[in-house]
């Protein structure tokens, strides 16, 4: 491997862009490609696939053997309410290799001791979420019921690229909330975006089952929906 | 901790920055039950020392070996350990799986 392409791996991760390193297995010869070139490239669907699913492997193309090593950025969650549920969420998005970031201006809910190793931020959303780069590889929870709090946070998401947007709340809540983004100039595409209520239905009743549900809309979310996508487009 | 392999990427430049010779080896292929999926590293230098992990422990000794062969005369090769391999005696895989990883000098 040439030094200047591992560089050049390590500089696109660092900046959460997901680059692909091209191994020709028979002659060694490589090329970096990132995400956003992945079109360009003579291997692009392969690539984008690959992307997608976030995993190294060997693919074949015109009988040669290629290795793709893809790093995709490390997927994140970014958490508005310091909730009893997000005491739950944390844990276990962390499992599952999610970086976690709970966000909440109430300081009597945004301490360290309510949730141990996570990053806690005792900020209003809007004053942090600009910082913090809402891009393809981060997911929004809405968990705080206060439409002060989480509409701030939620106009910010439905501006920005990331891959999943849930927000807790019964029906006749987020059928209000869905008025008010139509007031801020949002259409239905857009809100459509939103899983509302919050989780997959498994019928959850406590905060651990709600953050399990929740947890598993978002994975849903990350693997799934890409590849529906694709077998709707093949057929 | 250096604890996913990007971060071992990571150190694999500054080892080279810090004009070190390196080598990477890479799990391209795993059948089985193998102990890291494939995509997993192994950064090793010319001293033999080396961060991360392609296997369990079972075979990193044989591609350190080899990787400092690689740091000598260049080029890349791709290795294959398993239980069934005969190799098996000396670096075999406990679990029964079986890897194929890829080693290039980092140029």
């Amino acid at each position: 491997m040439r030094a200047s392409d591992l560089a050049l791996l390590n500089a696109e991760r660092a900046a959460r862009r997901a680059v692909v390193l091209v191994t020709d297995l028979e002659s060694g010869a490589q090329r970096v490609v990132p995400a956003a070139s992945a079109p360009a490239d003579p291997l692009s669907d392969l690539i984008t696939q690959r992307v997608r699913l976030g995993k190294s492997g060997i693919v074949q193309d015109n009988g040669r053997d290629y290795f793709l090593t893809v790093q995709a950025p490390p997927v994140r969650l970014l958490v508005i309410g310091a909730v009893h549920i997000s005491q739950a969420l944390a844990p276990v998005a962390r499992l599952a290799d999610l970086d976690v970031i709970i966000i909440d201006p109430r300081t009597a809910f945004a301490t360290p001791e309510r949730f141990p190793d996570t990053t806690v931020l005792a900020e209003w959303p809007d004053d942090v979420l600009p910082g913090l780069k809402l891009d393809p590889y981060t997911a929004l929870a809405l968990l705080t019921h206060d439409p002060k709090i989480d509409d701030p946070a939620l106009i910010a998401a439905l501006r920005a690229e990331c891959f999943y947007i849930g927000a807790l709340g019964s029906r006749k809540t987020h059928a209000k909330r869905l008025d008010r983004m139509r007031e801020h100039g949002f259409h239905d595409a857009d809100l459509a975006r939103i899983h509302a209520p919050i989780g997959l239905d498994i019928g959850a009743v406590s905060p651990a089952e709600i953050a399990v549900s929740v947890l598993a809309e978002i994975i849903g979310a990350l693997r799934k929906k890409p590849l529906r996508a694709e077998v709707e487009k093949a057929a | 901790m250096l604890a996913s392999d990007d971060d071992i990427l990571l150190q694999a430049q500054a080892w080279k920055e810090a004009g070190r010779s390196v080598a990477i080896a890479t799990v391209i292929e795993t059948w089985g039950s193998a102990p890291r999926p494939v995509g997993s590293h192994l950064v090793i230098d010319g001293d033999g020392l080396f961060l991360g992990s392609v296997s369990g422990g079972c075979v990193e000794g044989d591609v350190v070996t080899e990787a400092m062969d690689v740091i000598e005369v260049g080029g890349s090769r791709t290795l294959e350990f398993g239980v069934a391999d005969e190799t098996a005696w000396r670096a075999g895989l406990s679990c029964g799986g079986r890897i194929k990883v890829y080693v290039e000098r980092l140029d």
